[in-house]
Order: C-alpha cells, then sequence, then structure tokens
C-alpha cells in the first residue's frame, strides 16, 4: 500500500460532493431561520463543480489508491450521469420540500453523500471499497426514505432498511468467499488469480462467492426475487427520494455489477450469465405482470423500474462492450425519463396527500396539456416507443444481446417490452380520455426549479432520441477505456 | 427538386406544430388553410418529385438524402435519410393526393366540433407519420413513421374521448399492433445482424449471398406479422372494425386509404426477401385469401354503415397479401392505389350519409336517401360498381389481375377464395347501396324532414375520389386488355428483380405450379403467353360479381313499395326470380337467411367467442397473474427477506451444480 | 491450532443463525441483532482468511466491517425509535402497511 498525493485527483469530484455535503449541513446548523433555500443553490454549485472536475480526470485513466479505484472513461460517464440524477433530484425537489414543510438541509447533505457513494461505486475496482460505497449510498438513502416521518414513510424506510441490511450481509460474505478463493479483493487481481490458478473457476467457494455477489447487487438493482423491497419502499417513501432511488441507485449498482463481471469474472462467465439469463427474464416479466396490476402510479413505476432492471440485466448477461455500451446509454436515458414522470407525479400532488392514484389524473391531460405531455412522453420513452430515449436504450441492448447470440434473451425482452406498453398508455388514457371529477382540487405544485428539471428531462429524452450519435459515442468511448 | 422530398413529410409536421401550438387561439378558416395548404404543398412537392423521377433512366430512379446520421455504433450508422424511388413516389403521391381531399373533406364534416384545431394538429401528425414511413430508406425510419401512425391512429379513434368504448377501441388498436410491431422488430433485428446495415437498398442487394433461405423465411414471416397487425389481418385484424369509433374522415384516411396499407408496402419494400423466402410467401398468400373471403362473410350480416366498410377494407387488404403472396408485388401495389380511391370515396360518402342523417350509422334506420342526397349517392354508387369490379371502373383492372396472377402463378386454392369472396364483395356493397340509398324511408322520427345534402366542401372531394376510381385503373390495363400497363413498367425497377423466381417456388410448395407463361405477363414481357384461361376467367368474375349485385338487388329490393322506380336497374333478375316462387323461397332461406346465419354466427362464434374470449380470457389470466403477484407482496419485510433467502439458496444450488470439488 | 476449515464453518454456521433469526423473530431489535450477527459471521470468515494467507488485508477488512456495522446500527435504532413512535409496535409483521 503506498499513497500518492496526485491519486487524489482521481477523486476530486467524490472530494467535492463530500464537501458540499458537508457545507450544507454547516450551514443548516449555523445559519439562522427555519427556511434554507441556499442549501439548494449550494448543492448545485458543488455538483456543477464536481462535474467540472469528473471532466477533468477522465483523461486521467489509470488506477489509483494502489488500485482500489479507477478514473476512467467509463467512470466519468457513471459519475455524470449520477451528477445528473443528483442534480434533477435537488431540483425536482426544491419546491415539494417546501410545500411538505420539510425544507431542511440535512435532506441535500444526504442526497450528496450517497451520491459520493455511487460515484465510489462506479469507480471501484476493488470489492471491499465497492462495497463500503454501497453502504455509504444506501445508509444515507435509509435516512432519506423516512424523510417525511409519516406513517408510509417510516414504513418504507424500515423494510428498505432492514432488506438492504440483510442483502448486504450477503454479498460481503460474498466479497469473503472470493478473498478466500483467489486472495484478492482487487478485481484486476482476481482476473490474474481466475487465469492462472486452474480449477479455480469451478471451485465452490469462488463460485459460492459470486453468487452471493448477485444476490447484493440483484437486490440494489430490484432483480427477481430480491425485489420485494421495491413496490412498498417506493410507494411509502417522499417521490422525490423515490425518483432518486430508482435512478441513482440502479445506475450506480449497475456500474459497478458490469464493471466487476466483466473485469474479474471473465473465467467463470457460462455460469454467471446463465444464472443472469434467468434472473434477467424472470425479473422483467415479473415487474411487467405486476405493473398492469396497479392502480397507484407510484407503485406502478416501481414495478416498471423493476422490468426496466431486468431489461438492463440482459447488458449484464451479454457483457460485451457493445452492451456496456447499450447499458450506460439506457441508463443515462432511464434518469430523464424516471425523474421526469416522478417530477409530473409530485406536481400532480397535494401537500400531505400524494394523489398518485390513476384515478386522481382523470382529465389532466387538457387541465394541464404541457405537463400531460410531458409525462406522455416518459411514458413513451419507457415503453420504448421511437423515437424516444428509451427507445435507443433498448435498441442498444437487444442489438448487443442478439450480436452474442443471445436470441431468446431479446425476443423475450422485446415481448415484454410490447406488452408493458399497456400499462404505460392506461396513464394517458386517464390523462386524455377520462373527464376530470369535479372535485378534483385545483391548481399545481409547480415552481421554477421543477419545471426547469421537467423541461431538462423531457428534452433530453426527445434529443437523446432523435440524436443519439454523440451520446452513444461517449458511450462507447467510455467502454474503450477498460 | 429531388433533394427536397424531406419537404413531403415535413411540410404537414410544420402544419400540425402550428395549429397544435397557437391553433386554438386561430378562426377556423386559418385553421384549414394551414391544415389543408400543408398537405397540398406536399403534395406538389410529391408531383414535382414524380415528374423529376420519369426524367431520369429507369435503372436510376432513386434518389436519397439523408438529414443527419441518427445511431452511429462502431462500424455501422444508421441515418434518418428518405428514399425517393418509384414505389415511395406513388405512395406518396397516394397519401397526399387523397390525404389532401380527405382533409378538405374535414372542414365541412368537422365544422361543429369543438376541438377542431386538435383534430387537424392530429392529422397533419398522421401524414407526416405515413410520409416518413413511406419515404424512408431504411428499416428504423420506416418503423417510427410505423410508430407514429399507430400512435396517430389511436389518438384519433379515442379522438371523442367523452365516450368510454371510443377510448377503448383506441386501446384496443394501439395494444393488437404492438403484438405486430413486436414481429417487425424482431424482424429488424434479425436483419441487423445478417446484415450490418438496415438501409433498404444494401439490404436488397446483400439479401441473395448474405442469408440463407431458412433465414430470410423467418425475417419474412416476422415482418409479416408485423404487416398482420398493421393491415389488419387474420388474426389480427379485429381491431379495425372497432377502430371505425373515430370520426369518419379517419376511417377514410387511416383506416381505408393509408396506414391500413402499411404492410403491403413494406412486403412490397422487401420483395427480395419474400422471393428467397417461398414459405413465407405461400403463408402470405393463404392468409391473405382466408382473409379476404372471411372478412367478406361477416360484412353481409352487418348493419352499420361503417362496419360494413370496415370488413370490406380488411377484406380488400386480404386480396392485397395474396397478390404479395403470389410475387405479384406491383399488382399489390395497383390495388393498393385503386383501393384508396374507392374505398376513400366509400367512407367519405358514408359520412356523408351519416352527417345528413344526423348521426345515423344503421342502414335499417335508412333508405331512399338518394332523394335527399343525390352527391352523395351518385359518387356513393360509381364507388360501389368500381369495388365490386365492375368493368372498366378501378377494381376490375387490380382485382382481376390479382385473381390471375393467382390462379397462373399455381395458387388455385388461393384464387377460389378470393374468387369467391369477389362475389360476396358486390353481394353485401349493394346490399348496402340497397338499403341505404334505396327502398323506403325507415328513417327515424327525430330525423324525418331534416335529413339533407352535405355542404360542398364534402361533397366534390366525392367527386374527385369517384373519378378517380373510374379513371384510376386505366394506368394499369393489362397487355391482355391492349393496354400498355404503365403502372407495372414504372414499378418495375423496384419490384420485379426477384419476383418470378421466388413465386414459382412458393406455387410449388403449395401445389401445382401454373403455366410458366404467365409470368410473362406479370413481368411485363409482352402478350405471347396469355392463355385462353385469362379471358375466361376475367368474364368469370366479371359475372360472378353480376351474380353478386343482382342477387344483393332480389334480397334487398323486392319487398319494397316502390318496386318499378327501384328496382328498375334490376328488374330483370328481380321478376324472373320473383315468378320463380318456390326458387325465391329456398334462395331466401338457403342463401339469405343461410348466408346471413352462418355470417352471424361467423361473426358471433369467432369475433365474439374466440377473439374476444381470447382476448378477454388473455387479459383475465393477465389480470390474475399480476394480482396474485401483487398478493405475493403482502407488505411483510419478513417475507420479502424470506424471498431473498429462497433466491440465494436457489442461486447457490445453481451455482454448485457447476462446481467440481 | 484451529484449521482453516472449522473457523470457515463457524462463520457460515453464525451467518445462517443470523439469516434464520432475521427470518423468524418478530421485535424489530432482535431483527438488527441478527443482521449483526450475519455481519460478524462474516468477520470470522475474514480473520480466518487472512490468517490462512498470512495477510493484514484481511485483518483491516474487519475494522471496515464493524464502522459499517456500527452506522447501520446507529441508523437501525433511529429507525426503530421513529417506528414505534408512529405505529406502537416493533413487530416486524405489523408494519404492513403498503403492499399489493
Amino acid at each position: 500500500m503506498d499513497f500518492q498525493l496526485a491519486d487524489l485527483k482521481l477523486i476530486a469530484p467524490h472530494i467535492a460532493l463530500l464537501g458540499t455535503a458537508l457545507l450544507v449541513l454547516m450551514v443548516e446548523v449555523f445559519g439562522h431561520g427555519r427556511r434554507r433555500p441556499e442549501a439548494t443553490w449550494i448543492s448545485l454549485l458543488g455538483i456543477g463543480i464536481a462535474a467540472a472536475a469528473t471532466g477533468m480526470s477522465c483523461h486521467e485513466n489509470r488506477l489509483g489508491f494502489s488500485g482500489m479505484l479507477a478514473a476512467d472513461g467509463y467512470s466519468a460517464f457513471c459519475n455524470m450521469i449520477i451528477l445528473i440524477v443528483g442534480a434533477l433530484t435537488i431540483l425536482v425537489s426544491s419546491n415539494y420540500l417546501k410545500d411538505e414543510r420539510h425544507e431542511h438541509g440535512e435532506y441535500h447533505a444526504l442526497i450528496l453523500l450517497s451520491m459520493t457513494g455511487m460515484m465510489f461505486m462506479a469507480s471501484a475496482t476493488h470489492l471491499l471499497l465497492m462495497f463500503l460505497a454501497l453502504e455509504t449510498m444506501s445508509i444515507a438513502i435509509y435516512a432519506l426514505a423516512g424523510f417525511f416521518r409519516t406513517k408510509e414513510g417510516v414504513e418504507s424506510c424500515f423494510k428498505y432498511f432492514l432488506l438492504g441490511a440483510f442483502s448486504s450481509a450477503f454479498m460481503l460474505y460474498g466479497i469473503a468467499l472470493i478473498y478466500g478463493a483467489t486472495g484478492t479483493t482487487q478485481i484486476h487481481g482476481i482476473m490474474e488469480q481466475f487465469t492462472q490458478i486452474k480449477g479455480l473457476a469451478s471451485s465452490p467457494m469462488a463460485l459460492s462467492g459470486i453468487a452471493l455477489l448477485i444476490v447484493g447487487f440483484a437486490f440494489k438493482v430490484a432483480a427477481f426475487p430480491f425485489h420485494g423491497w421495491t413496490p412498498d419502499v417506493y410507494q411509502g417513501a417522499p417521490t422525490s427520494v423515490t425518483a432518486f432511488m430508482a435512478t441513482g441507485v440502479k445506475a450506480a449498482a449497475f456500474a459497478a455489477f458490469f464493471r466487476i463481471f466483466f473485469v474479474a469474472f471473465p473465467a467463470t462467465s457460462p455460469v454467471w450469465s446463465q444464472a443472469l439469463w434467468l434472473l434477467a427474464v424472470a425479473t422483467m416479466t415479473m415487474g411487467n405482470f405486476a405493473a398492469l396490476a396497479q392502480r397507484d402510479v407510484k407503485r406502478m413505476l416501481a414495478y416498471s423500474s423493476i422490468a426496466h432492471a431486468g431489461y438492463l440485466l440482459v447488458g449484464v448477461v451479454t457483457a460485451t462492450a457493445a452492451a456496456g455500451t447499450g447499458m450506460l446509454f439506457y441508463l443515462l436515458s432511464y434518469a430523464f425519463m424516471n425523474i421526469g414522470a416522478f417530477a409530473c407525479v409530485i406536481m400532480l400532488g397535494r401537500r400531505g396527500a400524494d394523489s398518485t392514484n390513476l384515478d386522481d389524473y382523470a382529465g389532466v391531460g387538457f387541465k394541464y396539456p404541457l405537463l400531460a405531455a410531458a409525462l406522455t412522453l416518459f411514458m413513451f420513452s419507457m415503453a420504448g416507443i421511437p423515437p424516444t430515449a428509451g427507445f435507443i436504450g433498448k435498441f442498444l441492448i437487444f442489438k448487443a444481446a442478439i450480436g452474442k447470440e443471445f436470441y431468446w434473451l431479446a425476443v423475450i425482452g422485446v415481448l415484454n417490452s410490447a406488452a408493458s406498453v399497456y400499462f404505460y398508455l392506461r396513464v394517458i388514457v386517464y390523462m386524455y380520455f377520462r373527464e376530470r371529477p369535479e372535485a378534483a382540487p385545483e391548481g399545481l405544485r409547480s415552481g421554477p426549479a421543477i419545471t426547469v428539471a421537467t423541461v431538462v428531462a423531457a428534452a433530453a429524452v426527445l434529443i437523446l432520441g432523435l440524436a443519439p450519435g454523440f451520446v452513444v459515442r461517449m458511450a462507447e468511448a467510455a467502454m474503450s477505456t477498460f | 427538386m429531388l433533394d427536397w422530398i424531406w419537404l413531403i413529410p415535413f411540410l404537414p409536421m410544420v402544419g400540425a406544430i402550428i395549429n397544435g401550438t397557437v391553433g386554438r387561439r386561430f378562426p377556423k378558416w386559418a385553421v384549414n388553410i394551414i391544415a389543408c395548404g400543408s398537405i397540398f404543398a406536399a403534395f406538389v412537392v410529391s408531383v414535382a418529385s414524380f415528374i423529376a423521377l420519369t426524367h431520369l433512366d429507369p435503372s436510376q430512379r432513386f434518389h436519397e438524402v439523408t438529414l443527419f446520421s441518427w445511431i452511429a455504433t462502431g462500424s455501422t450508422s444508421i441515418d434518418l435519410a428518405y428514399l425517393m424511388d418509384p414505389l415511395s413516389s406513388v405512395m406518396t403521391l397516394i397519401v397526399t393526393g387523397v390525404g389532401f381531399l380527405i382533409h378538405v373533406y374535414s372542414v365541412g364534416y368537422m365544422h361543429h366540433d369543438s376541438s377542431y384545431n386538435r383534430f387537424f394538429t392530429y392529422m397533419n401528425l398522421f401524414c407526416f407519420a405515413m410520409l416518413t414511413l413511406v419515404l424512408g430508406n431504411n428499416f428504423l425510419v420506416l418503423f417510427v413513421g410505423w410508430e407514429g401512425v399507430g400512435l396517430c391512429s389511436y389518438l384519433l379513434i379515442g379522438f371523442w374521448f367523452e365516450d368510454q368504448e371510443k377510448a377503448k377501441a383506441g386501446m384496443k388498436a394501439f395494444v393488437v399492433n404492438r403484438i405486430g410491431d413486436f414481429g417487425f422488430l424482431l424482424a429488424m433485428f434479425f436483419i441487423f445482424m445478417h446484415f450490418g446495415t438496415l438501409n433498404f437498398r444494401e439490404v436488397m442487394a446483400a439479401a441473395p449471398t448474405a442469408i440463407t433461405a431458412a433465414t430470410a423465411t423467418l425475417i419474412c414471416l416476422l415482418l409479416f406479422l408485423g404487416a398482420c397487425g398493421k393491415s389488419a389481418q387474420l388474426p389480427l385484424y379485429v381491431w379495425l372494425p372497432d377502430a371505425m369509433a373515430g370520426p369518419t374522415p379517419v376511417s377514410a384516411l387511416i383506416h381505408a386509404a393509408t396506414m391500413v396499407t402499411a404492410g403491403v408496402y413494406m412486403i412490397a419494400r422487401c420483395n427480395i426477401l419474400y422471393s428467397m423466402a417461398p414459405g413465407a410467401m405461400a403463408t402470405v398468400a393463404t392468409v391473405g385469401a382466408i382473409t379476404a373471403l372471411f372478412a367478406g362473410t361477416i360484412a353481409i350480416a352487418q348493419n352499420d354503415i361503417k362496419k360494413v366498410l370496415a370488413y370490406s377494407t380488411v377484406s380488400q387488404l386480404g386480396y392485397m397479401f395474396i397478390a404479395m403472396g403470389v410475387g405479384a408485388y406491383a399488382v399489390g401495389i395497383f390495388h393498393l392505389m385503386t383501393h384508396a380511391f374507392f374505398k376513400a370515396c366509400l367512407f367519405l360518402g358514408s359520412g356523408s350519409v351519416i352527417h345528413g342523417m344526423h348521426d345515423e350509422q344503421d342502414m335499417r334506420k335508412m333508405g331512399n336517401l338518394r332523394k335527399y342526397m343525390p352527391h352523395t349517392y351518385r359518387t356513393f354508387l360509381i364507388a360501389t360498381i368500381a369495388i365490386a369490379g365492375i368493368p372498366p371502373l378501378a377494381a376490375f383492372f387490380s382485382k382481376d389481375e390479382i385473381l390471375w396472377m393467382a390462379w397462373s402463378g399455381g395458387f388455385k386454392a388461393q384464387w377460389a377464395l378470393g374468387f369467391l369472396a369477389a362475389g360476396i364483395t358486390a353481394f353485401y356493397m349493394f346490399r348496402l347501396v340497397f338499403m341505404t340509398f334505396f327502398g323506403e324511408e325507415r328513417h327515424d322520427e327525430h330525423v324525418k324532414g331534416k335529413v339533407h345534402e352535405s355542404p360542398w366542401t364534402m361533397y366534390v372531394p366525392l367527386y374527385v375520389l369517384m373519378g378517380l376510381s373510374i379513371v384510376g385503373g386505366w394506368v394499369g390495363i393489362p397487355e391482355a386488355l391492349g393496354g400498355a400497363n404503365h403502372f407495372h413498367h414504372w414499378l418495375a425497377p423496384v419490384l420485379d428483380t426477384g419476383s418470378m423466381e421466388g413465386a414459382r417456388h412458393a406455387a410449388a410448395l403449395v401445389g401445382d405450379i401454373g403455366p410458366s407463361a404467365a409470368y410473362a405477363s406479370g413481368g411485363g414481357g409482352g402478350g405471347e403467353g396469355h392463355s385462353i384461361i385469362e379471358y375466361i376467367l376475367m368474364f368469370a368474375s366479371v359475372g360472378w360479381a353480376l351474380i353478386g349485385i343482382a342477387f344483393a338487388a332480389f334480397c334487398y329490393l323486392k319487398r319494397t313499395d316502390i318496386p318499378a322506380k327501384a328496382a328498375a336497374s334490376a328488374k330483370g333478375v328481380y321478376e324472373l326470380l320473383y315468378n320463380k316462387y318456390y326458387v325465391d323461397e329456398i334462395y331466401d332461406a338457403v342463401f339469405v337467411k343461410g348466408l346471413v346465419a352462418l355470417s352471424n354466427h361467423f361473426w358471433k362464434f369467432w369475433d365474439v367467442v374466440v377473439i374476444d374470449g381470447a382476448a378477454n380470457g388473455l387479459a383475465k389470466v393477465v389480470r390474475a397473474t399480476g394480482g396474485g403477484l401483487a398478493r405475493l407482496q403482502t407488505g411483510q419485510a419478513q417475507g420479502y427477506a424470506l424471498a431473498v433467502a429462497i433466491g440465494t439458496v436457489a442461486l447457490l444450488a445453481f451455482f454448485a451444480a457447476h462446481a467440481t470439488l | 491450532m484451529i484449521p482453516f476449515e472449522y473457523s470457515l464453518l463457524l462463520s457460515a454456521i453464525l451467518f445462517a443463525i443470523g439469516c434464520v433469526g432475521v427470518l423468524v423473530r418478530r421485535n424489530v431489535i432482535v431483527l438488527l441483532m441478527c443482521i449483526e450477527l450475519m455481519l460478524n459471521g462474516v468477520n470470522l470468515s475474514f480473520v480466518a482468511i487472512a490468517d490462512k494467507l498470512d495477510s493484514a488485508e484481511g485483518l483491516i477488512y474487519v475494522f471496515f466491517v464493524m464502522t459499517v456495522a456500527a452506522a447501520e446500527a446507529a441508523v437501525g435504532l433511529a429507525i426503530v425509535v421513529n417506528l414505534f413512535r408512529h405505529r406502537d409496535s416493533v413487530y416486524a409483521d405489523e408494519i404492513n402497511l403498503l403492499k399489493g
């Protein structure tokens, strides 16, 4: 273990976020008065600095801290997704928190801290560092899920915590077993061990370790059968936090999942890709089927997020550079469309009553045409209808799967996404083809920040759908730095 | 000029954007000018491009315009690009030409509607998507248009959203179409996998060497699944009759003239792939033939004027698929064009009737409308004669050519089904005419005395379409009748490349191989190959159509109180049958009642029991599964923990199975 | 000297006891303790493996895991306090408002 000062440059973005989080906390503690809108601006500024730092460090393209983390194109791309998720979440939260009378700086600090964890997950090339990062992320989000201290919020927070701690224990055990089998927890080192030691690829200890590692990741990305918490937690948590969880956690977990399995375990890929194949199929099918039965929009989006995890798992199963490109693109577009959709859900809610039942969406299309248009766009994108970002993402992932001859996986994926149209469309049907009830509350929970976030998300969904070339090339470049 | 073809889809889009954003504040005349003007401008550009194409050498008649590179990954790139060639030019002319007429018609039809600008926004948007579909130079752009027309169709079916049924119909259309899209998407993946490109010209050029017949069959069957959804073929046709819930101009534009023909266009576009896949071609021809007859029989029992036309559309689309399946691609496109003319005319005519009858759609409550609506009557009658296949009107040439191609290509069974359907078509269409425009007035009390002819914006397009229904077929008069078959020669550079050989293989699959000379006429190779059979068949089908008409006249005019005038046109048949009372009884019992009963039975059994049953059953299973999955979601954190534990054990077991100690 | 396999087996047993505890106990506080037990089972593995590999790395990991466990316990107890305040219960099976 040797430490070089220059390595700090590799974690400059992480440091920036951490510093901002602490600053926000300080302002909260030492500032006077209860309403602190500046937390929003300080956080956004910090995220901007982190983005700039990411831009500068992405050319380093090397491992640091004795090979514990990498600053390469891949981590830079993931960092950018996470920073975008964070920025959009903070914008979306601004009015929401004020309306719910929970405008505390801790919220922003917790968001920034969990983002730090996410970014470490995306850069980690060391299993234990990845685990610590995952815990950093998770613990902050446990607290965020219960931020509003309502009955549902506390329950959601409790369930997420209990199951999260439970499954991360499995993951940790997996890390220990891999450490025991290979003698290292550095992913490149693991890969070398697998190539050097004969029979390691079929040793029970190593294979059990990999299986348990999958459990941990599958839990975080909400894959079947580790998804149980998802709908309850998503429904009970503050909507802005749900958006953050659904996009940020997914991005970070998939970033780490893909990097570790792509780099460390190619020797055992025939085994785990089969297992993940089953997992992917079960996840997307189960998510879509369960979403059909939902009448609560937040819950429907929760099941839809499970289904999307299934599509993304196709990328991990395929585990080629092309699949990675597709996955990165998908994660980015999913961030935009999902946060956008949740932003619309927030705007249609009332203080203390989220009004997320489908009936609350009746007639919205003509009462609030712009909001309905944006939500329609996000729904179409999630359903994978061109020319939206969601279509290109699915296209890239399934194309990669077919390229590696996972035909059935692609067929099932396409079939699933065709079926999923039904429940996305139902929201649109309610908005445009139902009368708005007389008793429906007036007014939107809107404001400049959330409007900006929604417009940005909608524009991004369209631009990524119409002219994805630039971003696809960036994702390709990111994949080439492995 | 050809560099400007991107204007063809973009002009309607600009119209849609203007009307969609600020149209609410415009007076109606401004909305009209923007909506109709943008389509008309697109039509002008289409005509200009068509003329520009004619000046080129036949082998050089294609032009690609790349707007920008859409998806670039690795070595491959998919462009947002448009392709103008003879096939696209025919399609753009149909879409913009017929589309323009329907827009003009809508000005009158939608006059009283409160969401005037919204309607025209969707209509223009639809034209944009449809033109993107027919002009796209690769599968992905086609798919964008494909999805776009589906979306607009859905929006327009559910246009009067106050009505639950209509919203549901829109939903059904969209969902059924997605089943077809699934096939299309997969086909696209396989094409991309084998060719590394989605560009039509590149794929078609590489096809003979790049893929095996088995792969081609797979791709073609998947594409055909997509076509079945979009073009309402068995078993995915169910959405089209329901789609009639939308405003009538929508039915005319989307569900008769343009969108539903997208599947036919797509197969024609991929003709080289299909020609490599005889099995797929035989499937296409068979499904088309069965659909043609099947939908025709259903149409007999319908009393809703638009439902009859809807089933008739399904049936006519079946003919187009027969043509595709027997390798007579150009003939299929020819029928697509003539069908666009007469079916648009029929739909708009029915819209005029509904308008004049104050939203009455039940034919049992109509009758003698020719007295009140002379313009509508005249145009409707001509279009009906056209669809019945009476020479020298449009459908005679196109439908007869399809049947001849099926016969001579060795598809005898498909020919027989199509031939049967032709007579039935004549029967139910004239039944419609007689019930609506002839006979006694069975009008409801509240419309009595208020029945009126439609305004000129509505009947002028009808006359134009009527004219096209008469002369539209003359561009493709086959050599056998001394014509030059210009239409076929025009499409030859795109459609003739692989048709003969593939069709012959396909014919070998379904049965005997017909006279090889038959394809000489299909290939436009001169008149020497025509056998006497062609003429016999021609007479047979005209005769068969006349029998259908006479039969309809007999059945639906006989009991009217004004026998002389109303039945004048069919007096001979009428009196002949009247005097043979016993025969009349048998006919009535066996054929009319029998046919009606059979048709009713078909409709009840198939639509209500099988299709609705399957759809509802599927929905039930899905809901039950979804509900079951939801019940697993007990809210108990430890239940979820148990799932995690079980999942872990299962994963460990799976991995352990691969471990060696 | 205890054989390496024995230590691993013990750690697996500890982990399994913790796991079963999470599944069957009702009291949320006990659930927290069971999760601690699982983590400590893993810690034992780390120690055993580090001992076998003759490397300090695994020993250091234990400290990190203990830190994580402490952080989780702190958040977990805070959640339990909140839970009790809102629902007057610390039994996991009574916390099922969100379902379906």
